[in-house]
Parts: C-alpha cells; sequence; structure tokens
C-alpha cells in the first residue's frame, strides 16, 4: 500500500519539477531585450482581426451535431469488429444491419443537404 | 448464442422500426405538397404492425438472452398502443396542414415513439427499459417543438427536453444502484437476487426509478413540466403524448416493480399511496382554475395519472394485484380512447396562432353542432367517471379493486376528487350548451372518423366491458 | 484495493454536483452540462459494480457504453432545440427563454 502511492507522490513531484526548472532556466539565462512584436499575443498564422468572441456560424453546429451521433455510435462496431471471426453469420448480419441503420441516417442527412457548407 | 427465432418474439417491432427507417428514406422522395402520402404509409406501417400484434395473441416465449419477453401483458400494451398510435396519425394528417407545419418527419418520429413504447412493454432487462425509455421519449421532443418557429411550441420542446433527460438520469442511477445490489439487470434475475443483495441500495434504487418515471407519468410532485408542454406543443402531438407516453410508463412501472421488486412491496405501497392520492387532489384543484382547454387536459391528465397510480397502490399483495392491475390496465384503455376523442374535438376547433383554445370559444357549439357537442359531453362524461361512459367503468373496476385490497382511505379520495372533477368537466358542457356563440369548427374526413370512432367506443364498450376486462385480466395473469 | 465505496461515494457527489446544476442554473446549456454529469456519475457507479461483481458478466461494461451513446443521441437532440431557440430568442437563458409559467 504505501510503496504504491509513494509512487504516485514521486511522480507528483519529478512532473512538477520538470517544467517549473525548464521554465526557469530558461529566465536565467535568455538576454531581456523587448520590442512590441514581441509582446504581442502568438498565435500562428495571421494576425487576429476584430473580436474572438466572435459567433460561430449555425451551419458548424449542425455538422457538429451530425458528427456526434455518428462518432459515438461506431463505439459498438469495435467490439464486434474485434471479435467478428468468432461470432458467426448472424452476428454478422446484426453488424450489417446496424451499419445500414446509420447509412440511412446519413443518406438521409445528405439528402436533406445537412453535408454542404452553404 | 442468439438466433433468428429472437426476432419472432419482437417481430412486430422489427417490422414497425423498419417501416419507419425506410419511410425516412422514402419521405425524401415525396414531393413537399404531398405530405399526406407519408401519413397513409405510416398508417399503413401501424395497422400492419397491429396484424402481427394480435397474430402473437396467446404467445408466450422470450429472446435475446431474456432481454425481451412476449406474453399477454406485451401483447394488450402494444394493441393498445399501436390504436393511439394511428388515432394518432388521423388527428394529425388534417391538422398539421393546416397549421402549415406538414412535415414527412412527423409520422417517422411518431412511429419511432411508438417503436420505444413497445420495447417498453416488452422488456424484460433494465438495460432494456432505459433503451425503451430514451426511444419513445427523443421523438416526442421533436414532436414537441414541431411547430417550430412558434415560440411556444420551441419551449415546450425545450423544457419538455430538459425535464425528460433529467428524470432520465434518475431512472439510470436507479438502475445502476438496483444493479450494484443484485448483480444483475435482469428482471427474473432481480427477483432470485433480492434475498441476498443489500435492502438499503436496493430500496434507494427502486425510489430513484420511480421517480424518473413518475416525470414520465406526470405524478405529481414531478409534474410541473406537464401544463407548459401539453399547452405549447401541436395538439396532435400533445394527445398522442397523453395517451402514449402514460401507457408506456405505466406499462414499465408495472413490469419493474410488479416482477421485480414484489418484496419492497410492504415499503413502497405507502409511497405509491401518497403519490396516488397526491396526484388526485392536485390534478384537479389546479384543473378548477384553468381556462384554455389544453392546460384544462393537461391537468386531467395529471389527474389521471392519480387514478391509474391506484392500481399499483397493492402490487405487493399476492391476493389482490392481478385484479388491481388488470382493473389499472382496464382504466388506461379507457384514458386513452377519451383522451384521444376530447383532443379531436379541441383540433377541430382550434385556429391558426393558437386561437380558439379559451373554454369561452366552446360557447353555442351546442346549438351549431350538435354532434360534435355530443361527442365532447361523451368525453367529459367518461373523465368524471359518468355513464353511460368507459370512464365509469374503469373508475368503477379500480375503485373496486383498491377497496379489496384495503385501502378504503385512497378510494375515498378517488371519489371525492371524482366529484372535485365534475366540476370542471361539466363546466364545458355548460360552455357549449348554455352560453351563446358563434364558434367555427374545421371538419376533416379523418378528424371526424377519430372523433366519431372514440365516442362510440366510449360509449359502446362501457355497455359490454365484460369481454375487453376479461382480455385484461389474461393478460396479467402470467406476470406474476 | 481501493475499497468500492469510495467509487459510489465519487459517483454519488458527482451525481449531486449534476443535479445542484441543474436545479440552480438558468443557461439551458449549463443545465445539459449538469444533466451530463449524472449520466456520466452513473457511468462511474456501473463500471465500479462491474469490477467489484462478477467480472466475467460484463452488462455493467453494455451498460456504460449504451449510456453513453444514448446520451449522446439526446444531446444532440438537446443541443439542436437550443440553437433553434437562440436563432429565434437571441437567448439561452431558461428565464428568459419562458414565455409560460414554469
Amino acid at each position: 500500500m504505501n510503496n504504491e502511492w509513494l509512487f504516485v507522490a514521486f511522480f507528483i513531484v519529478i512532473g512538477a519539477l520538470v517544467p517549473i526548472a525548464a521554465i526557469s532556466v530558461a529566465w536565467l539565462v535568455s538576454p531581456k531585450k523587448s520590442n512590441p512584436i514581441k509582446q504581442s499575443t502568438y498565435e500562428c498564422g495571421i494576425e487576429t482581426v476584430g473580436e474572438s468572441w466572435v459567433q460561430f456560424k449555425a451551419q458548424y453546429y449542425i455538422f457538429a451535431l451530425v458528427f456526434l451521433v455518428f462518432d459515438v455510435e461506431t463505439v459498438f462496431l469495435f467490439p464486434w469488429a474485434v471479435k467478428i471471426g468468432q461470432l458467426g453469420l448472424f452476428a454478422v448480419v446484426e453488424g450489417i444491419i446496424f451499419i445500414g441503420i446509420l447509412i440511412a441516417g446519413l443518406v438521409y442527412t445528405w439528402r436533406k443537404g445537412m453535408l454542404e457548407w452553404s | 448464442m442468439m438466433s433468428f427465432s429472437d426476432f419472432t418474439t419482437i417481430l412486430p417491432l422489427v417490422v414497425l422500426t423498419a417501416w419507419a427507417c425506410v419511410l425516412l428514406l422514402v419521405d425524401l422522395l415525396i414531393p413537399r405538397n404531398r405530405k399526406g402520402i407519408t401519413a397513409l404509409f405510416s398508417a399503413l406501417g401501424l395497422a400492419l404492425t397491429l396484424g402481427l400484434t394480435i397474430a402473437q395473441l396467446g404467445r408466450q416465449g422470450s429472446g435475446f438472452n431474456d432481454m425481451v419477453v412476449l406474453d399477454g401483458f406485451s401483447v394488450f400494451v402494444n394493441a393498445l398502443l399501436l390504436v393511439s398510435g394511428l388515432l394518432g396519425v388521423a388527428l394529425a394528417y388534417g391538422y398539421v396542414k393546416r397549421m402549415g407545419l406538414e412535415r414527412g418527419e412527423y409520422y417517422t418520429l411518431l412511429l419511432f415513439s411508438v417503436a420505444g413504447m413497445m420495447l417498453m412493454a416488452q422488456a424484460a432487462d433494465l438495460i432494456v427499459v432505459f433503451l425503451a425509455l430514451e426511444l419513445l421519449s427523443i421523438p416526442l421532443y421533436i414532436l414537441a417543438a414541431f411547430a417550430r418557429p412558434k415560440v411556444e411550441s420551441e419551449e415546450a420542446g425545450l423544457k419538455y427536453f430538459l425535464l425528460g433527460a433529467f428524470s432520465a438520469g434518475f431512472v439510470v442511477y436507479g438502475i445502476a444502484l438496483v444493479y450494484g445490489a443484485t448483480g444483475t439487470t435482469a428482471l427474473s434475475g432481480i427477483v432470485a437476487a433480492i434475498p441476498s443483495s443489500s435492502t438499503l441500495m436496493l430500496t434507494i434504487g427502486a425510489a430513484l426509478i420511480l421517480v424518473g418515471l413518475g416525470f414520465k407519468i406526470a405524478a405529481v410532485p414531478f409534474h410541473m413540466w406537464t401544463p407548459d408542454v401539453y399547452q405549447g406543443a401541436p395538439s396532435a402531438v400533445t394527445a398522442f403524448m397523453a395517451a402514449g407516453a402514460k401507457v408506456a410508463g405505466f406499462s414499465a412501472l408495472l413490469r419493474i416493480f410488479a416482477t421485480a421488486f414484489p418484496s419492497l412491496g410492504s415499503s413502497m405501497s405507502d409511497v405509491l399511496w401518497a403519490l396516488a392520492a397526491l396526484t388526485m387532489i392536485v390534478g384537479n384543484l389546479i384543473a378548477i382554475s384553468q381556462s384554455d382547454i389544453k392546460r384544462l387536459l393537461a391537468y386531467s391528465s395529471i389527474a389521471h395519472a392519480g387514478y391509474i397510480l391506484m392500481a399499483f397502490v397493492p402490487f405487493g399483495n399476492p391476493d389482490v394485484r392481478a385484479v388491481s392491475v388488470a382493473a389499472g390496465l382496464f382504466y388506461l384503455v379507457s384514458y386513452a380512447i377519451t383522451n384521444f376523442g376530447a383532443w379531436g374535438v379541441v383540433i377541430a376547433l382550434e385556429k391558426a396562432e393558437g386561437r380558439g383554445l379559451a373554454l369561452d370559444d366552446y360557447a353555442g357549439l351546442g346549438r351549431k353542432y350538435p354532434a360534435l357537442a355530443a361527442a365532447m359531453t361523451i368525453f367529459m362524461l367518461s373523465l368524471i367517471g359518468l355513464p353511460p361512459t368507459l370512464g365509469l367503468v374503469g373508475k368503477f373496476y379500480l375503485f373496486r379493486a383498491v377497496i379489496a385490497g384495503g385501502y378504503v382511505g385512497l378510494a375515498v379520495i378517488g371519489v371525492l376528487t371524482s366529484l372535485i372533477s365534475a366540476y370542471y368537466y361539466l363546466r364545458v358542457v355548460v360552455i357549449m350548451y348554455m352560453r351563446e356563440g358563434e364558434p367555427t369548427t374545421t371538419s376533416e374526413p379523418y378528424l371526424n372518423m377519430t372523433t366519431a370512432f372514440a365516442a362510440l367506443v366510449t360509449v359502446i364498450v362501457s355497455l359490454v366491458p365484460a369481454p375487453l376486462f376479461a382480455w385484461a385480466s389474461s393478460a396479467v395473469l402470467k406476470l406474476f | 484495493m481501493i475499497p468500492i465505496s469510495w467509487y459510489l461515494t465519487l459517483s454519488a457527489a458527482l451525481f449531486s454536483i449534476g443535479l445542484f446544476g441543474v436545479l440552480t442554473r438558468r443557461n439551458a446549456i449549463a443545465i445539459l452540462l449538469g444533466i451530463e454529469l449524472m449520466l456520466n456519475a452513473v457511468n462511474v457507479n456501473l463500471a465500479a459494480f462491474w469490477r467489484y461483481g462478477d467480472v466475467n458478466q460484463i452488462t455493467g461494461q453494455i451498460f456504460a457504453i449504451i449510456v453513453f451513446a444514448v446520451a449522446a443521441a439526446e444531446v444532440a437532440v438537446g443541443l439542436a432545440l437550443v440553437i433553434s431557440v437562440y436563432r429565434k430568442k437571441n437567448t439561452v437563458i431558461a428565464e428568459e427563454i419562458d414565455l409560460m409559467k414554469w
């Protein structure tokens, strides 16, 4: 019992020390010359224009919702796919029915024009 | 191992679900202004499923490793649900066109919801109960918001969704505790494991399931959402929701409590007693002050949840529970049919933008549209429990069973609250016949058929109730 | 091994936090978050009961998967309803949404 927990504590201490050390060393050895460009917020790519608290297009949410549903449904396919060899014909047919239902849903979303970014 | 014979136990359900999936795609090919075709297809699917269900009469069985069962109870409840679905489609057919919310998804969602309710009636495992609960609820959330962009309807949908999801949380937490206490989620396994399991955890689990299902069936004190949702949702949806969701909720309660927790009967009966009494009293008292017919029927629906709950109070008593549950089933039929009829009249009078829903709009109906007024009178009498209607017979069986179980006090509360309810139901009748007014109605063939059918069934079955009660009694026979 | 009561306490705490969130928050999205917390508390319970019960009976695991798959479907519908109300009324605050009495 004691040993296990010591192990965890050890990792927490080391995990905290490493970044602290790295940041402190960088702060100690780096030359301190400031200019406005260095002080600006770093972002990869072009500079931001206007507020960053903008509203996303509603289309984005619909994409996200459609993705969410299909994404989570695949969780049922994992155990099925792993054990497919041992399950026999019946389970294979059941899995295909499941995928068929998902495809029906996808066809519906597609025909409703939800997959187009307009 | 599973085999294709498993599918025969849930054949109607499989057919209905497949039908709904295909209809969802077929609907894409049907032009926007001809969605009536979708309605006819969905009615066809429901009728076909009803035929298959009736063909299962008298058969017993279980499938998918005892996850689902087929017995007299499931056939009875499924038949009732499918008839409710058909009436729901018939009420919606003209209504959605007239209100400008005709979209093919309406009927597909309705089919999915009916499928969820049927799964609930056949569930023999708590996992399936949860799955069925969600399958029946999620389409109802969307249907409640179907009149969008009408604000009231969207709000009703959101409100129903938030409280529905909230209550599902209770149900599933309760199921998890029961699973922890007994090590299984199969209803038959739970009965076997109860003697050797933690009573505390089991009782808390059962109580949480009761709270969650209490929300679904709108029992006081879990009823707050009901009036708003029933008022905001399109009337055709409300009619279906009031009947279908109640039937499914009660069949879940029955399956879980009567088959899995009979040993909790002594401690649960008091809780159920209080819930039933409270629901009857609060529902009927608040209904008195309503001036909007949809809200009035919403509170009436709460009150009736109380009456049906009465049937479950003696579920731990082996001598009377069968007859009491049969009385509960009979009452569910009588409520469902009467409810569809009453909503049919409401839909006939409703105009666009929510006009035509105040009680005052019913003034003069008796003189101008005698048939419609007569039908509404029958439904109001049935909701009170006066002759010559199904409501009277239902209440008679119910009170008799409850008294036989030794709960005379509860029966007295039931009779007294029925007397109170006479005030607001009869007020509708008085307004229709005694006051002057110029009501206008919409006459649509399917709507008229539904109302007439409901009125005829309400009267005729009340004259010869014995066969239906015998069916209900034989349906519950194999439950215990 | 850690006693099972720890997991049950964690789960009960999560459930209560979610419940508190649902009852006190006015933002529809925050209420939804509370509900999700309640459902996930259940998953903690199920996993713990499975691990401390008969490990060969995987009911608990399967149930947990079903719970979150269903929760995802539910959330998709719920968020769609919230978006639809938002487009109309420009608010997600439950009290401001209320036209009818709660």
